[in-house]
């Protein structure tokens, strides 16, 4: 029997004229994350995407990987037989006999693009339905919450018949809309920051601040591990790792303590576009969410923009902690961020910050000490690491 | 490299790593093998049993576990298990080691009357503490030898005397993990670890003295008199008691170091030392740099390859609930490093540590 996996456009699908463009980029990223797993044959047919395995193999570990492809919206693992009512009906019951055997109700959902075929939706659902009843005389038809839905779809090259389909990652494919980088501090937020940016295509690069000895060798081991766990849905990850110790010294030793988060953040952003410029990103991207802590606050965040010259994307902004969370374990950061090791942002916190600053203020505190020296010592030893997608 | 963590791990010495690879090479059978092979393992094992045995200054059984954490469970809910007809109480302190204080959490929420004691309320005579707290209804006292994050000693061979002579059925067991080797501890029933001592880490052993009876946790193949089933790790055995004969059995060279580092860091201005002078066992310093975040120093001092710990190694940044049993307060706490010693350091490693400590105070005390 032959079996494909169907992976189905999203919000692609909608796309005009520069359709092929997107569809491209989102068949490349879906070899390049297959790969590892054996040989395919691609097909781009009726805003579907159809895998089809060279030789014998488990299709499971591909439908998972599918699933975190950004411009998939859903995924469907199907049989592939000729267009014959009477060779479906002989030999689909056999193909759907675990997942049927499993159930207690079910529909079949037909849909004919090739109106060349003799039999209509209806009659084919009806025909079919009939069919897997006599297969398995325990099952009910429940046309309105079924715990199994059979796909039956007659298209050109032939039938396909599935027991159900997975939701895709949803979004556009990683790679249609530029790229960004990401201010990550190994905390929940920004990684979630990074996958929803992915979703609407961006590549997303990761920039990191460290503060050794203030901050220990497993906080970066732990920012490593999220861009590892990161690359399923973002595809390549890079990491700039920028040392930040100084900077933050000279700012405790200079600058007023009420002041230190906001102005650190603006040190952050300064050091961002220098990045950004240097290897030509687009946009700067961070996790954070409203009145989540004093440095973002709506005015600290304007103080910290003031200092950015790219457009910064604050995906979780309007989302509260549980709605972050519930995003973090569904992509499998949330473990690993909340492992406690001390970062960047937690060192020297004042005791009472400023949750409403007044940005001539801050930058006339900031103004207090030269911090461009170390800004440019600190981007010249910058480490940049690599993570591939699926290995 | 200064490695100033020795309570945590230490370095398995050349002994240790020979007679694993001895064992490794010609005695690999497994124990319970009838063949000639298999006796010479059992030779091998209960030869080691003697030299463990001796060092502890006990008489009685000896099993070998997967380590101390599975010897003070073993010890706990073995005999919370066997006499629990005679009972329900158990005396414990607030000071032990997560791997006795997380097993008595648990068996207080099945049902046992657990106490806790905490040494700052009778710092100087702790054992009188506990004995007076023995109810009739009292099973199992325990009680570690040296607490690990600040080195203070219970003096249970006096502990066990009392009890025993007032109360002959009151089992007593210690976890003498710290203090093996370096100080003679006495119970019913004595957790002792290897990778404390120079051995291997993944071996560890409970003495149990004659007639403490008490309920398996792991069973299979009946290994261990029936007490704790699965295969000896004969490499690590092997290697355990290679480093029990290998250990000084002098203590004068942690004496000095002790001394030496004490008198260095009370020249500091801000340091306080938490370790007691007279009952802190000589191979652990606890202080505190009042300002300065544990952490901060921690890695300060690892980037000249200085290694301390921060109260405990296990916790791995949890916070500790110990420092408060001997009155330590938080604060104190939360700046705590713990320096051990073994007896490869030296005073020139006690120098470098505390010029690097002085650095560090004029860096980020503020």
């Amino acid at each position: 029997m032959k079996e494909v996996i169907m992976a189905k456009y999203g919000e692609i699908a909608l796309k005009g004229l520069n359709k092929s463009t997107f569809e491209d980029i989102l068949v490349k990223n879906i070899k390049r994350r297959l790969k590892p797993l054996g040989e395919f044959e691609y097909t781009r047919r009726q805003s579907t995407i159809y895998i089809e395995p060279i030789g014998e193999f488990d299709l499971d570990p591909a439908v998972k990987r599918l699933c975190t492809v950004f411009g998939i919206g859903a995924v469907q693992r199907c049989a592939v037989y000729e267009k014959d009512m009477d060779v479906i009906k002989a030999k689909c019951p056999e193909y759907l006999r675990d997942t049927l055997e499993a159930a207690s109700t079910f529909k079949v959902e037909a849909k004919r693009s090739d109106k060349s075929f003799p039999l209509k939706t209806p009659d084919i659902q009806v025909e079919l339905g009939d069919a897997l009843l006599d297969a398995f005389p325990h099952l009910k038809v429940d046309v309105h919450e079924p715990q199994v839905t059979v796909f039956c779809e007659i298209r050109d090259k032939g039938a396909y018949v599935s027991a159900g389909r997975t939701a895709g990652a949803g979004g556009i494919p990683v790679g249609s809309s530029g790229k960004a980088l990401l201010l990550l501090s190994g905390g929940i937020d920004s990684p979630v920051a990074a996958y929803m940016m992915a979703k609407r295509g961006l590549i997303v690069d990761g920039i990191h601040f460290q503060s050794p000895p203030y901050t220990s060798e497993r906080a970066l081991m732990k920012v490593q591990t999220l861009c590892e766990k990161l690359t399923a849905y973002c595809g390549d990850i890079k990491l700039y790792c920028v040392p930040f110790t100084e900077i933050q010294e000279a700012l405790r030793d200079n600058c007023p303590e009420e002041y230190f988060t906001v102005i650190m953040r603006r040190l952050m952003m300064k050091i961002a576009n220098r990045t950004a410029e240097s290897y030509g990103y687009g946009a700067l991207v961070t996790g954070e969410s409203i009145g989540q802590v004093a440095s973002q606050t709506l005015r600290a965040i304007q103080c910290t923009d003031a200092a950015a010259k790219f457009p910064v994307f604050r995906p979780v902004i309007g989302m509260d902690k549980k709605e972050i969370t519930d995003i973090a374990r569904k992509i499998d950061t949330f473990e690993t961020s909340v492992l406690p090791y001390e970062d960047c942002c937690t060192v020297f916190t004042p005791k009472h910050p400023k949750t409403r600053p007044v940005l001539s203020e801050i930058e006339k505190a900031e103004s207090a000490f030269d911090f461009q020296p170390l800004i440019n010592e600190a981007v010249e030893n910058m480490t940049v690491y690599r993570y591939k997608v699926g290995e | 490299m200064i490695y100033l963590d020795n309570a945590a791990t230490t370095r398995p010495c050349d002994e240790a790593v020979k007679a694993a690879s001895d064992a490794a090479r010609d005695t690999f059978a497994n124990a319970s093998s009838l063949h000639k092979m298999g006796i010479n393992s059992e030779k091998l094992i209960n030869n080691a049993k003697q030299v463990i045995l001796k060092r502890l200054g006990c008489e009685g059984e000896l099993l070998f576990t997967s380590g101390a954490t599975e010897s003070n469970n073993l010890a706990l809910f073995g005999i919370a298990e066997a006499y629990k007809r005679r009972g329900n109480t158990i005396i414990s302190t607030a000071a032990e080691h997560p791997s006795v204080a997380r097993a008595l959490d648990r068996l207080e929420k099945l049902g046992y009357n657990v106490i806790r004691l905490a040494p700052k309320d009778a710092p100087d005579n702790f054992e009188e503490y506990i004995f007076n707290a023995i109810t009739p209804d009292t099973i199992l006292v325990s009680c570690m030898t040296v607490n690990n994050e600040i080195g203070y000693i219970t003096d249970t061979p006096k502990l066990y005397r009392m009890i025993k002579r007032k109360y002959p059925d009151v089992i007593f067991h210690t976890d003498a993990v710290q203090g093996f080797c370096r100080i003679l501890a006495a119970g019913d029933l004595i957790s002792v670890s290897a990778h404390k001592v120079h051995g291997f880490k993944g071996i560890g052993a409970l003495y149990a003295a004659r007639g403490v009876r008490f309920a398996p946790m792991i069973y299979g193949g009946g290994q261990q008199k029936n007490l704790r089933s699965g295969t000896e790790p004969i490499e690590l055995i092997a290697a355990f008691s290679a480093a029990v004969e290998a250990y000084p059995t002098d203590n004068s060279h942690y004496d000095t170091l002790n001394k030496l580092l004490r008198d260095r860091l009370s020249a500091l201005p801000n340091v306080k030392i938490n370790s007691p002078r007279d009952r802190g066992i000589s191979g652990i310093l606890s202080f505190s740099v009042d300002g300065v975040h544990s952490e901060i120093m921690l890695h300060f001092l690892e980037e000249e390859e200085i290694y301390v710990s921060s109260g405990s190694a296990c916790s791995k940044g949890k916070v500790s609930s110990v420092p408060d049993a001997f009155g330590i307060s938080a604060k104190d706490a939360d700046s705590t490093i713990r320096v051990s010693f073994s007896h490869e350091n030296t005073a020139e490693d006690i120098d470098k540590l505390v010029n690097r400590l002085e650095q560090g105070i004029k860096r980020f005390r503020r």
